[in-house]
């Protein structure tokens, strides 16, 4: 029936016939990943089984399975591999007005940076910042925008008008404005604040998807048993409806992570990003590349096809598992 | 149909006030405090008593924002401190923002020329290499830091082959009278047609690169819509009826998949203005975007609470209008 190829994207622009406001798809699209954890008792199997089972044939989630695993790996013994260290400015004898970026040599296949780095090391060291900073942006949305869908959708009533509406609004402005107008908020810039500024535009989603997700439990049969059975609410939040927004969650948090890679280069770009680069980072080195990109091209391209390839691998496993947990396109 | 519109706008009219409160409290937490955020390096002991007690900081919190409410509807958002030392912050938006505008129309434009039809193709062939590669190329152009392709464009069309300049809105120095400040439209009023062309020349780079954030979901949302449309029972029926196919494709197919695409050009208006920060800046070219980036850059907080507060209301009228325009074609959303 549905169609196995579709996206959030597409779904929600479908389903804006039926809804409207402010920001109807951006909600629809969150909503529908919402519901997609709710609605799996019934079958045989449980949700993870079956989704596996669809995903294990799935060139495009195998692709990114792949992609993130390597990148994952790398980020956690980059220290280990790097050839050179990544800060020694090895090459600055080779820095000149003339020369600002050292050439391609034996043992630093990729040339230096303009302050006489080895490139090949930072990228490499560079792994591990990259996935830092997206794992604590999106960690922090997801913090942000749990306590809030929590409230709104565990306590319910004026709490949760007064929480959404909130949301909502949140949801109205462009997010990548946001982040640069939070960031431009600090004096001094640095890795925290483009961390900061990012989980903060995540907050509305994650609050909005958890919300979702606790009403449509609301009146199944595992919270109804609970509460017959006199457990209270907190309980029932945490241990009974928590847990079983998980699924989509994780689908979420993957494709934010590919979106939070993508913002900490803008941010950087736009010297809103962190000023030292000590420890190098993917956008920061692509964000300070900027004034070579006419003379020596290829000190961003590397940089940039690393973030576009680790942005893929994320959104390629992010789409397809929310296909395979999508009880809409399961049959 | 009346009740839909007036709970609409209320709706928007909400939205305005939450963002009003969001802009008053991220002036109040600008670094150093209002003032010195404010008045930037020009700063005297004077100016900043001045300000202070224009700006009214000794008095209740509500007075305060009560006040900010009267200055930003009077249009008077001080002065600039960065490039545009001495200018008010306002002038700053009406001088560049044609600019802007004339790129989002041919980024929207272009964009929507090349989706609609590739998506209705992709969809028609589903399944097919075409539509593999188009769904993938979509994918990656997802993926890929809007500035980046900026600069590659800009490297290889501008810099090593030279077919298109790589900066700026025209050539300095050239005959061009300017009347509405989209270069391209006023080199056709006044029939400078030489001073058009090389406006126009100069828009080509950036609205490539400002298209491709909205080509990608408007493709997305077109294949997806017409997959949908062409399993309708209407369809079937139009083609049991043994009508014309190209009738189907136009009136029965495409009328109905057009439905979702127009409420997403309305909510692509935001990522485009946030695109046109990163677009404008790697082209010099002088829209509110550039301008933007610059007062990030230079902290120029009176340009940025003006840019940032004119930008948020033109996403949220053009949603307003877009949800309205939608309501009229589409009957079933008014019931909702």
């Amino acid at each position: 029936m549905s169609e196995p190829n579709l996206t959030d994207t597409e779904r929600a622009g479908q389903r804006t016939s039926t809804r409207h406001g402010l920001g109807a798809r951006k909600k629809a699209r969150i909503d529908s990943l919402a519901e997609a954890g709710a609605l799996s008792e019934e079958e045989g199997v449980s949700l993870w089984r079956s989704a596996w089972r669809r995903l294990r044939r799935d060139p495009v989630f195998l692709v990114g399975l792949g992609i993130t695993t390597v990148f994952v790996i790398i980020a956690i013994i980059a220290p280990w591999i790097t050839p050179h260290d990544p800060s020694a400015r090895l090459l600055i004898d080779q820095v000149t007005p003339a020369t600002p970026i050292p050439e391609p040599q034996p043992g630093f296949p990729l040339g230096g940076d303009n302050a006489g780095r080895d490139l090949l090391s930072r990228l490499i060291a560079g792994s591990r910042q990259t996935l830092i900073v997206g794992v604590l942006a999106t960690l922090g949305g997801l913090l942000g925008g749990m306590i809030l869908g929590t409230i709104a959708g565990g306590i319910g009533g004026a709490a949760d008008t007064a929480v959404m509406r909130v949301v909502d609004v949140m949801l109205s402005i462009p997010s990548l404005l946001m982040a640069f107008s939070i960031a431009a908020l600090f004096a001094s810039p640095s890795q925290w604040t483009v961390i900061l500024a990012i989980a903060i535009i995540q907050v509305p989603i994650f609050a909005r998807l958890l919300r979702g997700s606790m009403m449509a439990q609301r009146h199944s049969d595992h919270v109804l048993a609970a509460r017959a059975l006199g457990v209270r609410r907190p309980a029932i939040v945490f241990r009974h409806m928590l847990p079983n927004s998980i699924g989509p969650v994780i689908v979420q948090g993957t494709l934010v992570l590919a979106v939070s890679i993508i913002d900490a280069a803008a941010l950087s770009f736009l010297g809103l990003g962190n000023p030292n680069d000590a420890i190098p980072e993917w956008g920061q080195m692509l964000g300070k590349a900027q004034v070579f990109f006419n003379t020596y091209p290829h000190i961003a391209v590397y940089p940039a096809l690393c973030i576009i390839v680790v942005a893929l691998g994320f959104t390629l496993m992010g789409e397809s598992l929310r296909e395979a947990l999508d009880p809409k396109s399961r049959r | 149909m009346l009740k839909f519109i007036i709970r609409r706008v209320l709706q928007a009219v909400l939205a305005l006030f939450v963002l009003s409160v969001l802009l008053f409290a991220w002036l109040r937490s600008l670094p150093g405090g209002v003032v010195s955020a404010l008045l930037g390096e020009r700063g005297t002991p004077e100016t900043a008593a001045q300000l202070r007690a224009q700006l009214g900081l000794d008095d209740p919190i509500f007075v305060q924002y009560w006040r900010f409410l009267q200055r930003a509807i009077q249009g008077d958002f001080g002065v600039s401190n960065g490039v545009y030392r001495g200018e008010p912050a306002l002038d700053v938006f009406i001088q560049r923002f044609p600019a802007t505008l004339e790129l989002s129309i041919f980024a929207i434009a272009l964009a929507l020329l090349l989706a609609i039809p590739l998506g209705y193709i992709a969809a028609r062939r589903r399944g097919g290499p075409l539509d593999t590669g188009s769904v993938i190329f979509s994918l990656v152009g997802v993926a890929v830091p809007v500035f980046f392709l900026a600069y590659v464009l800009k490297y290889i069309f501008a810099v090593k082959l030279g077919w298109l300049p790589p900066s700026g809105r025209q050539t300095v120095g050239i005959n061009a009278t300017h009347i509405t400040n989209m270069y391209v439209l006023d080199g056709l009023i006044t029939r400078e047609w030489d001073a058009a062309w090389d406006a126009f020349k100069h828009l080509i780079l950036p609205t490539i690169a400002l298209a491709s954030i909205p080509f990608a979901i408007i493709f997305r949302i077109t294949r997806a819509a017409v997959i949908d449309v062409m399993d309708e029972d209407y369809v079937r029926t139009a083609r049991a009826k043994g009508l014309h196919s190209r009738t189907i494709r136009v009136r029965h197919v495409m009328r109905n998949a057009l439905i979702p695409v127009v409420t997403i050009v309305g909510l692509q208006i935001g990522a485009l203005l946030a695109g046109a920060v990163l677009t404008e800046k790697v082209f010099v070219f002088q829209g509110i975007g550039q301008a933007l980036a610059i007062g990030f850059e230079l902290r120029d907080y009176p340009v940025l609470q003006v840019l940032i507060m004119m930008a948020a209301l033109i996403y949220i009228i053009v949603n307003l209008l877009v949800d309205i325009a939608y309501a009229v074609i589409d009957p079933r959303v008014r019931t909702t």
